[in-house]
């Protein structure tokens, strides 16, 4: 049994919250994403905010280190757009290899300082999967129904390479979050499992979904219980929602899901919906005292936070999840 | 959270204890579908697409989707529809069952459904290895699956089997793949009762048992089926179909039944079937009564509600108008009375040939626009053509005697096949029907010569003409004829048909040679309609139409994306299908050499008879004995083989044909990988067998396959045998063929060319069967019934010249050196290496229990020049004999 296996069964898990908005208050220009390495690099680089980790690791390193001293239990890779299909937009499809690597190496070196200090609480590093910025289950033209911009091997491909070089990086975990197409999760688990087959290896897997809107339907139109079935065949560590919603609305659904699902149950949601700015107005006190109502269920068992959250946010999270216990599994005699 | 099996598409479906039997949509189904296939051939996406929201707002809670079919590309056609159904989230809804008999086809699907779909269906028919590896990706794509109660020796048809088989299936899902065994679903066969054979009447019962046995050992999965097979019997009475369906619903569900594919629409309310009709249906089902079967089926005439008309009704047509008369007569191909019609109709024109423009063209169009409609069958037609015949016949010397000439005739088409190809059955066929359109047909006979072709075409000043042939080297034939034709700057449209031709080659090979129209006829009835467009008055358009249909196809047929990769002949050597030879038991037969058969009792191959290829002949298509009962051309399928019958005994009584055969058994070893060496009894070299071997590249671990394969190389130090065989029953056929068109009688005369194939191939499993048992006696205890040899259920084969495996027709030459052939039984090769007589079959024995039948498929350069260095000849001569193999340059 890993590590982290024996950890979720003692307590709640807290996850960390934002990289994005954490990075970008160090306001770092174009040069500062290029560094030396790409200081000729013939496109834009600002923005490419997975580059970081090789171009401005200490800045990352620091993120990480931030959500540990907060109190996090784990910590994501820097690596959401770590596929050679969202950086093609970068053309930087050769760095995909690299840039996981070097994610996956930064935050774990961080994570053994925090284990190393304090064995009694270890730290864990879950590389983070993201949906690339294609569907392969819906059309981008309307007037072409039956056309699609990505296929399930093209998907399947990218993430393998992404999923070899975070493993090679060495993270515990592999995290296939912000599900907006389930057919694109199913392709990161396919390539998942081919690296589990072929290096003879178990790594536990962590999968999240995101429910766009008040329907209670993932961006691709599945409910929460078909999500939940169309993910469920391979032996997952973990299955949750992130992103889109606050705290709040996510609670409805993820009390469904942590009902019908034989895995451990994640969440990491936005602090609030954004204002009209787009900016977060919860304050990490009222995100909280939603979580609080997730504990009281006894509905969750890794909790952290997506766009809008900070340190703080994540400090106020796991100062309460100590005085509860764990959601249960419930344990099955199969046949 | 018990173990139940879950599915998803947009919304979830969970199939509980407490669930209702869930229904399978089954219109989205090619092969169960005309309408839908229509619709996805002519690429009508949006009404096809209708017919899925149809079934779902019907009720339907999985959604089956089929593209099997030989017309289309099913792999491009699935991800397409798929993608399309993914669009509509009210279709979306449900999960989908992606069906297919081709594995890449269910793959592509389950690449493109988000949700958990269902795949339709895997089994053990291809061996363990492939069933963990399709299980295992199924799994990992997130699919549930059907399993077929199907193995590698065939599909279970009883109880016993049944249960072995998906026992055995469940223990590797389970066990070895890990797969959920919530996920299983078992199909354990549903067959059709009341067909009138005994091994048929414990197909529900055994199905219903094994369902019981299924949910009572393997537990959490679940049994499906598709539930109009049951009533196959039934064709054409809904209300006995319906009744049945429900019933058999009912006692399959009580059996632990969870799914099925049912079409709603037939299905009758088990509480609202009539008692007395639901006893006889259920004393079927559930074999209560021996008499079952006999009593439904005439319980059935009755809720039919259609009683056969009595022998005065039957003659009441007697009483109508001549004309009425005459056209009932050629329609329904009585000629009882056509004399004495035509007789009164003469009396009542001016001149005999009225009769013939008149009367009769006017019955002979009912003809025609019936058959051209579909609702006339091809005997029919030919049996209308031999009543018009008489008719013609007895009219000729009034005609003569006023002497005013010839009937004016809509037509004149020269008819021929080939040089080097003695079959003719399809040109008769054809030269028939288009006869009784009105054309004048010049028939040359079968191995016409291509200056005989032009000569009587220019002499006869023809309109059109038509090419047939069988065998592969008749290809090159009709390519050499239009090249000619063209030299001579002659503007007949040429007509390609034969079983041999194809659209494909007729537009790439044949078109571009011949400025003036090609078209390819692949059935008699296309054969009207085409002569008709390119004899009308302004045919420009229509030949242009045929013009440009062809180069289209001939440009995407070359374009296609797809090339295929071949390997090395040296590195397909290397990947040979290697038998281990220490472990295998090879039997020395127990009479090696030549043995001939003079005169074989007829009445012997009765019982190894295949008909279903006879009634294919005849544009008849199903599998004998169902097609008797076919809904469509059931009818006169029963008629076709009643007058077969007739045919066959007289042949049988009179001893109208011979059966003769040669074979040998002898030893032998392969050398340098694919030749096979054979030896006299001294052990001295006799001649060689050339094979050829596939080079498609395969999957890893496929063998590429040469007939060599399976027998001991001659390193091994190992002795081993084969053996050659060629069989007639040809002799005495072209005299009564001959007979019956003096008579007037075509339909007799092509039956009698068809009866003679399949009797000739019944002599060639029978004496398979007499060398397995007898002669070599490596399988002295086989017990096979007719069904399972046609099958092929057999240890050993016999492939043939010319076909799939072993395309090389210049082998023939071979087994005719080392059987003396001609000397021994007066079989010929003609130029061609066609057998003649035609109802002859040639060929190998092969008794190693690993020998299996397969297709070369194509080859390239390197194994052409080698195979010409190996065969002694040049690489043209053995280009020439293998080109259709070769892979395009």
């Amino acid at each position: 049994m890993s590590d982290i296996h024996k950890e979720i069964q003692k307590r709640i898990l807290v996850l960390d919250g934002a990289m994005g908005t954490m990075l970008q208050r160090h306001n770092f220009s174009e040069e500062d994403f290029r560094g030396e390495r790409f200081k000729d690099f013939h496109l834009p680089l600002k923005g490419n905010n997975d580059l970081l980790s090789i171009t401005q690791p200490n800045a990352v390193k620091d993120v990480h280190r931030q959500y540990f001293e907060a109190g996090a239990d784990i910590v994501e890779t820097n690596t959401f757009s770590g596929t050679t299909i969202a950086m093609a937009d970068y053309q930087m499809e050769d760095l995909v290899y690299e840039l996981n690597y070097q994610s996956a190496k930064i935050a774990k070196e961080v994570a053994d300082e925090f284990t190393f200090a304090n064995p009694e609480k270890p730290r864990f590093v879950a590389g983070s999967i993201g949906p690339t910025n294609r569907t392969a289950s819906l059309s981008p033209d309307v007037n072409r129904p039956e056309y699609r911009a990505v296929s399930f091997d093209e998907l399947r491909i990218a993430y393998k390479q992404q999923v070899e070089a975070l493993i090679d990086g060495g993270v515990d975990v592999l995290f296939v979050e912000t599900i907006f197409d389930t057919l694109n999760a199913k392709a990161a688990l396919f390539a998942i499992e081919e690296v589990k087959d072929e290096r003879e290896l178990d790594i536990p897997v962590m999968v999240s979904g995101t429910i766009t809107d008040a329907s209670g339907r993932t961006l691709s139109g599945q409910t929460v219980e078909a999500f939940l079935i169309s993910v469920s065949h391979i032996d997952l560590l973990s299955v949750g929602f992130n992103c889109a919603l606050g705290a709040e609305q996510i609670q409805p659904y993820l009390k469904r899901l942590s009902r019908e699902t034989k895995f451990y149950t994640s969440a990491h949601p936005n602090a609030g919906l954004p204002n009209a700015f787009g900016e977060y107005d919860q304050t990490p006190e009222e995100m909280r005292d939603f979580i609080r109502n997730y504990l009281e269920e006894g509905i969750i068992n890794i909790i952290g936070g997506c766009c809008g959250t900070d340190p703080s946010y994540i400090k106020e999270i796991a100062d309460i999840v100590k005085e509860y216990k764990p959601r249960q599994l419930e344990t099955e005699v199969y046949g | 959270m018990g173990r139940y099996l879950k599915l998803s598409g947009l919304e979830p479906l969970v199939v509980t204890p407490e669930s209702n039997f869930i229904n399978v949509g089954e219109r989205t189904n090619v092969t169960g579908s005309r309408k839908f296939l229509r619709l996805i051939k002519e690429q009508k996406f949006d009404e096809a697409l209708e017919v899925a929201r149809h079934q779902v707002e019907g009720g339907a809670q999985i959604l089956d989707v089929n593209m099997d079919e030989g017309m289309l590309d099913g792999k491009e056609a699935m991800v397409h529809f798929l993608n399309l159904i993914a669009s509509e989230p009210d279709i979306a809804r449900i999960p989908i069952m992606i069906d297919s008999s081709k594995w890449e086809i269910i793959e592509a699907g389950l690449q493109v459904v988000q949700g958990k779909a269902v795949v339709n269906s895997i089994s053990l028919k291809e061996g363990e290895e492939e069933f963990i590896r399709q299980a295992k990706l199924i799994k990992r794509y997130g699919a549930a699956t059907i399993v077929m109660a199907f193995d590698e020796v065939g599909q279970a048809d009883n109880y016993k089997r049944r249960i072995e088989i998906c026992a055995r299936s469940y223990r590797i899902l389970v066990d070895n793949v890990g797969f959920a065994a919530e996920d299983i679903i078992f199909d354990p066969n549903i067959f059709p009762v009341a067909t009138g054979m005994e091994e048929h009447r414990k197909n529900a019962v055994d199905f219903f048992n094994a369902t019981k046995w299924i949910r009572e050992n393997l537990p959490y999965a679940h049994v499906s089926g598709g539930v109009s097979n049951v009533s196959f019997s039934f064709r054409g009475n809904n209300t006995v179909r319906e009744a049945m369906h429900s019933a058999f619903l009912y006692h399959a569900i009580q059996n632990g039944m969870t799914m099925g594919i049912v079409n709603p629409a037939m299905l009758e309310v088990y509480d609202d079937i009539p008692k007395d009709l639901l006893e006889h249906v259920e004393d079927v089902l559930l074999n209560r009564r021996d008499d079952a079967t006999e009593r439904l089926l005439e319980f059935a005439e009755t809720v039919k509600g259609t009683k056969k008309q009595d022998e005065s009704k039957a003659l009441e047509w007697r009483s109508n108008s001549l004309q009425e008369r005459i056209t009932h007569s050629l329609v329904k191909g009585i000629d009882a009375f056509i004399e004495t019609d035509v007789e009164e109709a003469r009396q009542s024109v001016s001149k005999p040939i009225e009769v013939i423009e008149g009367h009769l063209m006017t019955g002979m169009n009912v003809v025609g626009d019936l058959f051209g409609s579909g609702k006339m069958f091809l005997p029919q037609v030919v049996k209308s053509a031999r009543v018009m015949k008489k008719a013609v016949a007895y009219l000729q010397p009034y005609i003569e005697a006023e002497k005013d000439g010839k009937a004016q005739s809509a037509g004149k088409i020269l008819m021929a096949t080939v040089k080097g190809d003695v079959h003719d059955i399809g040109k008769n066929i054809v030269s028939v029907v288009l006869g009784c359109n009105n054309y004048e047909i010049v028939d040359l006979g079968v191995m016409v010569p291509p200056e005989k072709i032009i000569e009587a075409a220019q002499k006869e000043q023809v309109d059109v003409i038509g090419l047939s042939g069988l065998i592969t080297p008749s290809l090159d034939e009709m390519v050499y004829l239009a090249t000619e034709m063209d030299k001579q700057d002659m503007d007949i449209p040429l007509l390609i048909g034969g079983a041999t031709t194809s659209r494909a080659h007729t537009a790439v090979k044949i078109a571009p040679k011949y400025q003036n129209t090609v078209v390819h006829v692949n059935d008699a009835s296309r054969a009207v309609t085409v002569v008709g467009n390119l004899l009308q008055n302004n045919n420009k358009i229509y030949k242009n139409e045929i013009r440009e249909e062809y180069d289209r196809f001939r440009e995407q047929f070359l374009s296609r994306g797809k090339q295929k990769e071949y390997i090395s002949i040296e590195e397909a050597r290397d990947r040979k299908y290697k038998i281990n030879w220490e472990d295998t038991k090879i039997t020395k037969p127990k009479q090696l050499g030549v043995q001939v058969i003079e005169d074989l009792d007829l009445d012997k191959l009765l019982d190894y008879i295949d008909w279903s290829p006879f009634f294919r002949s005849w544009d008849l298509h199903g599998k004998f004995p169902n097609i008797l009962i076919d809904d469509i051309v059931g009818e006169q399928a029963s008629e076709l083989y009643e007058d077969v019958k007739v045919l066959l005994n007289d042949i049988l009584d009179k001893k109208l044909l011979k059966a003769k055969a040669v074979f040998g058994l002898f030893p032998a070893n392969t050398i340098n990988d694919d030749d096979i060496e054979i030896y006299d009894e001294k052990g001295k070299l006799k001649n060689t067998f050339l094979t050829l071997r596939q080079q498609l590249k395969k999957r890893e671990g496929v063998p590429s396959l040469a007939l060599a394969d399976f027998i001991a190389p001659k390193d091994s130090g190992i002795q081993d045998y084969i053996g050659c065989f060629c069989v007639t029953t040809g002799f005495g056929t072209d005299a009564l063929a001959t007979q019956f068109e003096k008579d007037n009688d075509d339909y007799n005369s092509i039956m009698v060319k068809a009866l003679a194939d399949r009797l000739a191939e019944a002599f060639a499993e029978y004496l398979h069967q007499d060398v397995r048992k007898n002669h070599w006696a490596y399988a002295i205890n086989e017990d096979l019934s007719n069904e399972d040899l046609i099958k092929e259920t057999y240890k050993g084969i016999r492939p043939a010249p010319g076909y799939p495996a072993c395309p090389d027709h210049l082998e023939k030459e071979t087994i005719w050196k080392v059987l003396q052939v001609e000397e021994q039984i007066g079989v010929k090769l003609t130029e061609s290496l066609a057998m003649w007589p035609a109802a002859s079959v040639s060929g190998y024995y092969f008794a190693n229990e690993d020998a299996k039948y397969f297709g070369l498929g194509k080859i390239t350069q390197d194994q052409l020049e080698d195979y010409a260095k190996r065969r002694v000849i040049s690489v043209e001569k053995a280009k020439k004999w293998l080109n259709p193999n070769l892979v395009e340059a």
